[in-house]
């Protein structure tokens, strides 16, 4: 039934392309949570009234995260070939689109952690500063742990655009379920293995929307 | 214990600077409960604020327990700060943590191990009144627990002042009133030094010992709560004072009874203390021949002792009239009059 209903699918190389791409989305998600929280709660402690408040860093910051979500993500892998061969020793394979993927990922990210921070009420910072905390405490007790359903619904949306992304790095080499789409399936004209590559993601994509519900929900105690 | 010098605090804006607090010098004792009252914009928020340094002054002098606020910074501040607690209008609690991690928070920042933090935030819970709720997160309390978790976590660490932000303005009559009996009990059984700012004189009335009157930035009156209830001097003092003592209903009937008797005047006049036991009123009655028509009263306690309201009508001669006044100044009681016919 499978068999007839895709007849040249190769279910060895589609699952291997799937494993691919999962591990992309997964390695960069995790980077890129860490990356973009980093960055965006920099971009928060030096806006003006807050902590660190600089306008110097923050413009600094503001703006390099506004130059990489610019880019196009296509043009943005290409940019960065130099970069990748330099960190990953060679610009094919799952490893070399990591590089890429973080850098146009992270900054995405931080600017929805940004959003989430201005979220808090300033006076639940106010109440941790009188009772003398210090600034790593406010980061790690307050910032993060009153602004967690957004961080984690944020780096939900953030992953799903990751999936795509992914896709796209299959022009250099990377591999994954977009590669496969695009040369098994359509320069060989085979738009069955394109139908069963995109069936493959979209699985991906709920799976990653429903743990991201599920937990935003579950850490969600206001 | 609390030194206030020459304070002024200029915030630079767009339009140009804005002087939230002038020329203020305060001096707060030990274990007294102090009350600030203004209206919204008085600058008595920032005032608050310069006690616990979370606001600098631009100049003067902020000592508090011996420390000099306004110069310390870093891990001194920090540490000052947990000996100067304050709570909050709005609570401003940890919505991920329940109660009794509000409660541990003040004691993780100080520190304290874990076994200690758990005894500790069992005692505040049993102090505060929340037995029974220490798992509950905030969003699962109403406001009156919510402020008496505020007031727990204030206390966590054994503070020297404790700083109250309006704290009951976000809350109902009865559960101001339950907050404020709180705060009384914890004043006197921890001897603490209480400065709570608030635009309700009712809660200057009910706990503080003394107060101070702020508008634009400035104290225009200070003294015991008592003194200023029973003879306000500025303006907006004696609109403060007015907010506990007439109603709007009592207005209204004034006008009417002005109407109605074009003859006479109509007098308040205010009893402190030991003149309120006095037969006062019948004495007028009997020795200058004059009509006494009492049109609204009203007994206030004070935390210095009771303070009560007449509001009246005299008629009779002019003469007998000025005398009655008289004798009423003579045993030292406050008179205004309100309206003359």
């Amino acid at each position: 039934m499978v068999e007839q209903l895709f007849p040249n699918v190769n279910w060895d190389r589609m699952w291997q392309a799937a494993y691919e791409t999962i591990y992309m989305t997964a390695v960069s998600t995790v980077i890129t949570f860490i990356l973009g929280l980093v960055i965006g709660i920099l971009l928060f402690l030096t806006s003006p009234h807050q902590l660190w408040a600089n306008k110097i860093a923050n413009f600094i910051t503001g703006s390099l995260v506004n130059i990489f979500r610019s880019i196009p993500f296509i043009v943005l892998i290409i940019l960065l070939i130099p970069l990748t061969n330099l960190l990953v020793g060679t610009i094919r394979g799952t490893n070399a689109a990591l590089p890429a993927l973080i850098i146009g990922a992270a900054p995405f990210y931080a600017r929805m952690v940004l959003i989430a921070l201005r979220e808090i009420d300033k006076g639940v910072i106010e109440a941790a500063r009188s009772m003398g905390a210090k600034t790593s405490t406010i980061i790690f007790k307050v910032l993060i742990p009153e602004s967690l359903p957004a961080l984690i619904s944020g780096i939900t949306v953030t992953a799903i655009a990751l999936v795509g992304y992914t896709a796209m790095s299959g022009i250099i080499g990377a591999g994954g379920l977009g590669q496969l789409a695009y040369i098994d399936g359509f320069q060989r004209d085979r738009s069955d293995v394109t139908q069963v590559a995109t069936i493959i993601i979209l699985v991906i994509v709920f799976i990653i929307q429903w743990i991201g519900d599920v937990i935003t929900t579950k850490v969600d105690k206001r | 214990m609390i030194q206030l010098s020459n304070i002024t605090k200029i915030y630079k804006t767009k339009n140009g600077d804005l002087t939230a607090v002038r020329d203020v010098n305060l001096s707060i004792e030990q274990g007294e409960i102090f009350g600030i009252i203004g209206y919204s914009g008085a600058g008595k928020s920032t005032l608050i604020r310069l006690l616990n340094g979370l606001e600098k002054p631009t100049s003067g002098e902020v000592i508090v327990s011996g420390e000099d606020i306004a110069r310390i910074s870093g891990g001194k501040l920090r540490q000052a700060r947990q000996k100067i607690s304050m709570i909050f209008q709005h609570f401003n609690l940890l919505w991920s943590r329940t109660v009794e991690e509000n409660i541990a928070f003040p004691l993780e920042i100080a520190g304290v191990s874990k076994g200690e933090r758990a005894a500790r935030v069992q005692e505040l819970i049993e102090l505060v009144g929340l037995q029974g709720r220490e798992k509950a997160y905030p969003s699962q309390l109403s406001g009156g627990q919510k402020q008496r978790v505020g007031i727990a976590r204030a206390l966590a660490n054994n503070p020297e002042v404790l700083l109250c932000d309006e704290a009951t303005s976000a809350l109902d009559p009865e559960t101001t009133e339950a907050i404020l009996e709180l705060l009384l009990d914890i004043n006197k059984k921890l001897g603490l030094t209480i400065v709570l700012i608030t635009h309700e004189m009712n809660v200057i009335r009910k706990i503080c010992h003394r107060v101070a009157v702020m508008e634009a930035g400035q104290v225009v009156e200070q003294g015991q709560v008592l003194n200023v209830f029973q003879n306000p001097q500025a303006t907006i003092t004696k609109n403060f004072v007015s907010q506990v003592s007439d109603s709007s209903e009592t207005k209204e009937s004034i006008e009417q009874i002005i109407a109605n008797y074009p003859t006479g005047k109509i007098v308040r006049v205010t009893f402190v203390g030991q003149s309120t036991k006095e037969p006062i009123m019948s004495q007028l009655i009997k020795r200058f021949d004059v009509e006494i028509n009492i049109l609204h009263g009203a007994i206030s306690h004070t935390a210095n002792g009771p303070y009560g309201t007449l509001i009246v009508h005299i008629d009779g001669a002019q003469g007998n009239i000025e005398e009655a006044l008289h004798l009423l100044a003579t045993n030292n009681i406050q008179t205004e009059v309100i309206a003359r016919g």
